[in-house]
């Protein structure tokens, strides 16, 4: 019984992680309607922007962030407005296509710079820190920090969408892009604030994927699509939808590990496909008007 | 005789390989009602369209207070002074009535347009303001996409059509506004199908036809005669 | 009314010229075991492989507008299937090719079922899943060597065909003709009544939904036709290599990744895009493979460019130049003028 309790804990937990991959994603099909594949080589390169930072600085990885979450988003400024704003339009294929070739161009740029060699940022004393819940049911402190801080990812992000400046003018861009000009908004500005924001998202996310565990160039598809089923499952455009998808990707990746090692994978790809069969709108799908 | 504030110059717009207007010039003074009548598809929103830099004129050109703005992006033009409430009045639908208003006023020149004016002048606007956009009527809708206008303090406001498909003792409630607007020393360019309203509301008058200038004048001087003849072309 | 009358034309001058070309080269291909040497076959054999699995996919995007990024999934799909008919049940491996296009697209219909119910770009990476899911069955596959995968036996191979040079000279006569008859299979429905919807689709998506067309019900068609081609390429491709594994099997790198390079490159939604799309991929991976990863970094970066510069790809651009076509495809709108030219039912 206990055994299972801390088998779905951890589950809970590593879903943060999800949570922020999705995020990230979410956050820039909202504004944009742009789905980008390189999502998850970004994540990997946030992981390896945080391993340089603290081998070069002798930061943790924790302080690393006052470094790695700006210059991400500076590069996910640059990488909008220099590259993908040309691809939007009408037109599915040039946005999916050229965030395709990125994310190649990544992974081997990656596998160039760095090998195939995994990498793990480390933490330090925290990494083996646990906390007994109750009886027989310990969380370790690395994960509670973990999900603690994508809880606090998507709330920051709910109130910059509803409640800033900004926030009004992603929700009005996204509705409607010539009216939005007409309000003085540069809508090349404000897509790439908002892949700024996106990478910041992927930047926090990378440190906590590469403090958990090994990393190496070839594993950001993996990511994006966890990222991926966990919007799916969430529920399109709704922020603590994310959340919740996350953790129940979780759960069944960590349910479907403990059935049988082979299975935590497809586990989590089943969940995702038998939500797609009965409710293809997500769980918690945003209510339009 | 003083420069005008607005002056359209001889401009040709196309949609593609579409023209849509064919050397259009259009003159606005200061606190100046303009209206601009015509049937549908004769160029009026694209006129309207091309002076808020939605689109870009391929001849000629448009001089703002003596600058050109031909070539600047719509969310430069709305920051020399220009703005435009479209037709169709497009209130963004993920947004509240009062955000409607507040991104109205994203790119704020000084002047005297503020959240409490506009509530003054449309004081159903205030009672509203923290329901979604998309709950108001289509008279409400229009006097908010006119609020979300002036709150960036425009010295030129451009309305595309405020009266389409609204009941006339919405639009004549929507008009009675309007000289509040020009009293604050704005100029004004009405976008009409209306042409009785039109040409109480203005003091200048332009007829397009087929994307071409057919008559121009003042509203009093005018006849019927001529203008249903510039209107319809016969 | 207008003094015009239309009539359409099926074929251009350039396109007579062209079949009277692709006629001289296939013969001159379907000899190539009598000139070429061994690694000249497994070179051509491997291009029409990616001649075929490209046209398919052009075929699936270009044309459908589903951009799958998850085709890998047929590929493998096909490859196991034929490791399994052959090592398990027995089966002769050119039936087994056979056996796997009915199959994969018997199982394209669940598939789409799922994976239909995600709007553009999601339906790429939704597609992506999928393939993963195939991925992680066949590492559970334990007779047909798990994770690690498995190697035809030699008995089987043998079966095929006494002597090595007879097996490779079937293969290779088998991979043309299998991208003959893929290509043939396409031009045939693209000039087809479902071809001129698929146009439209393609031109205008919006537009073919308001004329009522079944969209869907094409899009479906075209998934499931594309799966049945996609899998028996794919069977044919691990037939050569002779060994099969989950992660070479479903490998998103070389079945889509490069697949779309070449797709992009030649000139997406074009019948001739591919063709001309491999022969510069080949000629790439010829030069400058021993770049190693950054030879993919190129070719990421290639792709780019020409998705935002010349979007419609190489065969785009001389096509537009100077009117070209290889295959009578785009029916022509040949505008005569007339007189009193009547309506015509
Ligand atoms: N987006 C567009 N694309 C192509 N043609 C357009 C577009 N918008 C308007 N037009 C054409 O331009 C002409 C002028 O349109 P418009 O300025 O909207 O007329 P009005 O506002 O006077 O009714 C019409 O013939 C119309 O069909
Ligand atoms: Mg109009």
């Amino acid at each position: 019984m206990t055994e299972w309790l801390n088998v779905i804990l951890q589950g809970v937990l590593i879903g943060g992680l999800y949570a922020m991959f999705a995020a990230g994603l979410s956050l820039i099909f909202g504004v944009m309607r742009l789905v980008n594949i390189a999502h998850g080589d970004l994540i990997v390169l946030a992981a390896y922007v945080a391993l340089m930072v603290t081998q070069t600085l002798g930061l943790d990885p924790l302080t690393s962030l006052l470094l790695v979450v700006p210059a991400m988003a500076l590069i996910g400024y640059a990488l909008q407005r220099l590259l993908l704003n040309r691809t939007l339009g009408d037109d599915l294929l040039p946005p999916l296509l050229v965030t395709f070739g990125l994310s190649i161009i990544i992974q081997n740029g990656l596998l160039e710079l760095f090998t195939a060699d995994s990498r793990k940022l480390q933490a330090g004393a925290i990494e083996v820190q646990t906390f007994q819940m109750m009886e027989g049911v310990w969380v370790g402190a690395l994960p509670l920090i973990q999900f603690i801080v994508a809880v606090a990812v998507i709330a920051g992000l709910q109130m910059l969408f509803y409640r800033t400046a900004l926030g009004r003018a992603f929700r009005a861009t996204s509705d409607d892009q010539a009216v939005a000009q007409l309000m003085g908004l540069d809508t090349r500005h404000v897509f790439a604030m908002a892949m700024a924001l996106s990478l910041a998202v992927v930047a926090i996310a990378g440190v906590f994927l590469a403090v958990r565990a090994n990393f190496d160039p070839s594993i950001g598809p993996a990511r994006l699509i966890f990222g991926f089923e966990a919007v799916i499952i969430g529920g399109l455009g709704s922020m603590w939808g994310t959340l919740a998808g996350g953790v129940i990707l979780g759960v069944s990746q960590a349910v479907g590990a403990q059935i049988d090692p082979g299975w935590q994978l497809l586990a989590g790809h089943l969940a995702f496909l038998a939500i797609l069969a009965v409710r293809p709108q997500g769980l918690f799908p945003k209510v339009s008007g | 005789m003083a420069s005008p504030l607005l002056d359209v110059r001889a401009i040709d717009a196309f949609y593609g390989d579409f023209q849509a207007l064919f050397g259009v010039s259009l003159r606005v003074n200061a606190g100046e009602v303009v209206a601009v009548i015509g049937a549908n598809g004769a160029g009026k929103s694209t006129l309207l369209k091309t002076i808020a830099g939605l689109m870009h004129p391929r001849g000629g050109d448009v001089l703002f207070g003596g600058e050109a703005i031909g070539n600047a992006a719509a969310f430069d033009v709305v920051r020399h002074g220009i703005a435009l409430v479209p037709e169709g009045r497009r209130l963004f639908p993920s947004l509240t009535v009062e955000e409607n208003l507040l991104i109205g006023g994203q790119s704020r020149r000084p002047g005297p347009w503020t959240l409490q004016r506009i509530y003054d002048l449309f004081p159903i606007l205030a009672e509203r303001r923290h329901l979604p956009s998309t709950s108001l009527s289509g008279g409400q809708q229009q006097m908010a996409a006119i609020g979300r206008a002036l709150m960036s303090n425009p010295r030129l406001l451009l309305c595309d059509e405020i009266s389409l498909g609204l009941a006339p003792i919405i639009v004549r409630e929507i008009y009675a506004r309007l000289p509040k607007i020009v009293a604050e020393g704005l100029s004004l360019i009405i976008v009409e199908q209306d042409i009785a309203q039109a040409l109480k509301a203005s003091a200048q008058v332009y007829c397009l036809q087929e994307g071409r200038i057919a008559l121009q004048g003042a509203a009093r001087e005018l006849t019927r005669e001529s203008i249903s003849a510039a209107y319809f072309g016969v | 009314m207008s003094q015009i009358a239309s009539k359409v034309e099926h074929s251009t001058r350039s396109s007579r010229i062209g079949i009277v070309l692709i006629l001289a080269t296939l013969a001159v291909l379907a000899l190539a075991p009598f000139w070429g040497d061994r690694q000249t076959l497994r070179l051509l054999a491997e291009m029409y492989a990616f001649v075929a699995l490209a046209s398919l996919w052009n075929l699936l995007a270009g044309y459908a507008g589903l951009v799958s990024v998850g085709q890998q999934a047929f590929v493998g799909f096909g490859g196991y299937l034929l490791f399994w008919l052959v090592i398990v049940a027995g089966v002769h491996p050119l039936v087994a090719i056979l056996i796997a296009g009915p199959v994969a697209a018997i199982i394209a219909v669940p598939v789409a079922a799922l994976t239909f119910r995600l709007r553009g770009a999601y339906f790429a990476i939704g597609t992506w899943v999928v393939a993963e899911v195939f991925r992680l069955l066949a590492s559970q596959i334990s007779v047909l060597g798990g994770g690690s995968g498995i190697s035809l036996p030699a008995a089987m191979v043998i079966s095929m065909a006494p002597t090595r040079q007879a097996r490779e000279f079937e293969i290779y006569w088998l991979a043309l003709a299998l991208t003959v008859i893929v290509l043939a299979a396409i031009v045939a429905l693209l000039r087809s009544r479902h071809g001129l919807a698929l146009t439209a689709i393609r031109d205008n998506e919006l537009a073919a939904q308001s004329n009522g067309i079944g969209v869907m019900r094409i899009k479906l068609i075209i998934y499931v036709l594309v799966a049945f081609g996609t899998s028996m390429v794919g069977a044919l491709i691990f037939l050569q290599k002779l060994r099969i594994s989950p992660d070479t099997a479903f490998s998103v790198n070389d079945w889509t990744a490069f697949v779309i390079f070449i797709t992009v490159i030649g000139g997406i939604g074009r019948i001739e895009g591919p063709i001309i799309g491999t022969i510069i991929f080949f000629a790439m991976r010829q030069t400058l493979s021993d770049l190693g990863s950054l030879y993919l970094l190129i070719m990421g970066a290639v792709a780019i460019v020409v998705m935002l510069w010349a979007p419609k790809g190489l065969w785009g651009l001389i096509a537009e130049r100077y009117g070209w076509q290889a295959l009578p495809l785009q029916r022509r709108l040949v505008l005569t003028p007339k007189e009193n030219a009547g309506r015509k039912p």
